[in-house]
């Protein structure tokens, strides 16, 4: 299958290589990781990673949002590598095979498997990869061996070079299970890169929501970032990204966007972080220069100046020294 | 008529058009909203059910006869998910990689394998603002929202409705997908700028593939600039609805009040798009 | 006795791989001849959820009642400890020092998984 509209502009020298293999040596100090979730969509996560990424030094950028990846997009990236990601498997029918029985629809759990006409008018069942979970019961049961198990491909991955530095990013196909897995080895092709380029940071833009891609991008994070805004939504999902977060004793700190839109809900978002002591490390103005930034393909901090710029920088500033003071 | 609000982008406005509609109809029909984010519930923070009737929503889950197994692992063997595990006894199962298949059941030679419900989230339902209004809750830490957004899909202690609306989760993976399924209409809600335009594109390609006529509402015009209004006509998607940037929206939004409720001119805006989106499911016009 | 190690290549000389379940290499040795066995955890690399499951699968598959690596998450933890399994954690090295390590009783016995899980 296909996937959208996406196409990588392919680097000018393609080195070809592929991210070395993981090969871990005790001696040498883990980069740090930086990983920016929201919670709720929408909030300006991916905005504040791009500034990020062209504030800090020695990096190594990783797109966790597989679903909706949007990071590529102010980072105008060169292709280096692309490979196809294999996960579980799907059914196939094979339609001279199939006898029309109904046995496999019959077992199908995930509502699969539906009657329809091959080219010949004959009536036969087809899967539809969509729905398919790839759990094979239909191959058990069909008594005429008309049922392939086939390795299924759900997406692809990427590594491109950017102005800010190495990117790995990926493409989950539509209807896919996003189960954390391509999270997680764009995360291990991120830290890979890291040991190979000498990098001392690894900056992950991270999913929304609380479900397994978000989990696959934290553990193991030296701290965590959720960017919210002074709404009911935003304060609704900080609680349960916090819940989540701090369940897995992570360190969370908060920046509250667009914090002058409701001073009220900005208060109640620096209570609900009281609370439950995250640190707010900074708070963001709402600022219409952020979205002309996106429009030019650039991130704020390099579209000219602005208080948002500069609220940013003052954020920088701070979690490098939160980074930098985390132990080994 | 089953209209899902989905984006592929977060924020663009799913839930502030989904209740705003849904408030603005229930003048004059009978309408349900169906929250199916069950990761980030937000519907019902802005109607504000009172109601408690409240759910569990279970998975099934394969239970060994301990007595009857024989520890021939065919069932461990059989498993795509790696979710039992093959021991010289009975298997150890693993409940968040279950994916509730029924293969290992099957596969035993003993019968020694029977299924039982474990606890995933919950769905809760009642009237609120002459509304029909169904939501549910994954729990922190589950892997597989599907049977969530099934329950709160499921209409059948729900009153007779003329309008449906489907608040979707965004992105275009599984929970998404599982939202749109069966809608007779995707109402495709987004933001002029590059990342909207770029998730817009994943969710109009995912409405086609599952045969869903779709439109987009363009939200917050102005901020950004033309690329998605382009970008539909070069894809004759048609653009239903534009929402302007106002601040006043934005700051009744992040109160968690229903613009719709308090906006006359608002309100029949949406009814007419409504209204409009009637004609459209009625002829059939595929995009 | 058998000793499961993971390992980023394929004999005794090669480094400890830290991460149990989508490790490169599963070798298989036997104390105190030190003959291996490598079994190529490719699967479990490509696996979906559930990589340190087919890795601790194939750890009691061998017949091994030790693994030795240098992380473990909690479901992967939970297999082996149901498999009888006893799990020693490294901070690395080669596989040949290690193993010295542990027949001489320097390495640490995990007494519960230390990463979380989708590591």
């Amino acid at each position: 299958m296909s996937g959208p509209g996406y196409e990588p502009r392919p680097a000018a020298s393609e080195s070809g290589g592929a991210a070395s293999e993981y090969a871990p040596a005790a001696s040498e100090p883990a980069p740090r990781q930086l990983v920016v979730l929201s919670g709720k969509g929408g909030t300006g996560k991916t905005s504040v990673v791009a500034a990020f990424a062209a504030l800090a030094t020695a990096k190594v950028l990783a797109d966790c949002d597989v679903d909706a990846a949007d990071l590529h997009l102010v980072l105008d990236p060169a292709l280096r590598h692309r490979e196809a990601f294999m996960s579980g498997k799907e059914a196939r029918i094979v339609p001279d095979r199939c006898s029309a029985c109904g046995d496999c629809a019959d077992h199908c759990r995930f509502d699969a498997i539906r009657l329809t006409v091959d080219g010949h008018g004959r009536s036969v069942y087809a899967v539809d990869p969509i729905a398919c979970e790839g759990c094979g019961f239909c191959t058990r049961v069909c008594t005429s061996g008309a049922v392939e198990m086939l390795d299924a491909e759900r997406g692809e991955w990427f590594i491109s070079d950017t102005r800010h530095g190495p990117l790995v990013h990926a493409r989950l196909n539509i209807g896919g299970e996003n189960s954390g897995k391509l999270v997680t080895l764009v995360r291990e092709r991120a830290a890979s890169l890291a040991r190979e380029t000498g990098a001392g940071l690894i900056l992950v833009d991270g999913p929304p929501g609380i479900g397994c891609p978000v989990i696959a991008s934290v553990t193991g994070a030296d701290l965590v970032l959720a960017v919210t805004e002074p709404t009911v939504s935003g304060a609704h999902d900080l609680e349960r990204a916090a819940e989540l977060v701090q369940g897995f004793g992570l360190t969370l700190a908060v920046c509250i966007n667009k914090a002058d839109l409701n001073p009220d809900m900005a208060e109640r978002i620096r209570e609900v972080c009281a609370a439950r002591g995250l640190p707010v490390v900074g708070e963001l103005s709402y600022d219409t220069a952020v979205v002309k930034a996106q429009v030019e393909g650039k991130s704020i901090v390099e579209h000219g100046g602005s208080p948002v710029a500069d609220q940013i920088r003052d954020m920088w500033k701070i979690l490098q020294d939160r980074l930098e003071k985390t132990e080994e | 008529m089953k209209i899902a609000v989905a984006s592929g982008k977060g924020g663009t406005g799913k839930t502030t058009l989904s209740v705003n509609l849904a408030t603005a109809l229930a003048y004059e029909q009978s309408v349900g909203l169906l929250d199916c984010d069950v990761e980030e519930p937000n519907c019902h923070l802005y109607l504000k059910p009172r109601f408690d009737s409240t759910e569990p929503v279970s998975t099934l889950v394969p239970v060994v006869d301990q007595d009857a197994c024989t520890g021939c692992s065919l069932c461990a063997r059989a498993c795509e998910f790696h979710a039992l595990l093959a021991l010289p006894g009975p298997p150890l199962l693993l409940p968040e990689l279950c994916h509730a298949c029924g293969v290992c059941a099957y596969v035993c030679p003993e019968e020694a394998m029977s299924e039982s419900e474990r606890e995933i989230g919950m769905v809760g339902s009642g009237m609120v603002g002459g509304v029909y209004f169904r939501w549910g809750r994954l729990n922190i830490g589950e892997a597989r929202s599907t049977p969530v957004i099934q329950s709160v899909k499921d209409l059948r202690t729900a009153p007779p409705l003329d309008t449906v609306i489907i608040d979707a989760p965004p992105g275009v993976a599984c929970p998404a997908v599982e939202a749109l399924r069966d809608a007779d209409f995707a109402v495709l809600v987004t933001e002029p700028t590059p990342f909207g335009l770029h998730d817009l594109v994943l969710a109009v390609q995912t409405a086609r593939q599952m045969s869903i006529p779709c439109g987009v509402v363009i939200n917050r015009v102005g901020i950004g600039d033309e690329r998605v209004d382009d970008y539909c006509a070069a894809e004759n998607v048609p653009v239903l609805l534009r929402i302007p940037d106002d601040r006043r929206i934005a700051e009744a939004c992040s109160r968690g009040e229903i613009f719709a409720a308090g906006d006359a001119s608002f309100a029949s805006t949406l009814r007419a798009f409504a209204s409009d989106l009637r004609t459209r499911t009625q002829e059939r016009i595929t995009t | 006795m058998k000793i499961a190690i993971t390992a980023a290549g394929p004999d005794l000389s090669s480094a400890v791989d830290q991460r149990f379940g989508r490790g490169r290499h599963l070798l298989v040795v036997d104390l105190p001849e030190r003959t291996v066995q490598t079994i190529d955890n490719q699967a479990g690399r490509n696996a979906a959820q559930g990589a340190g499951i087919q890795a601790a699968q194939s750890v009691i598959d061998s017949g091994a009642t030790v693994l030795i690596s240098g992380h473990c998450g909690p479901k992967a933890f939970r297999a082996l400890k149901a498999g009888g399994i006893e799990v020693y954690l490294t901070s690395g090295g080669r596989v040949d020092e290690v193993l010295n390590q542990f027949e001489e009783g320097t390495l640490d016995l995990a007494p519960a998984a230390d990463v979380d899980g989708h590591w």
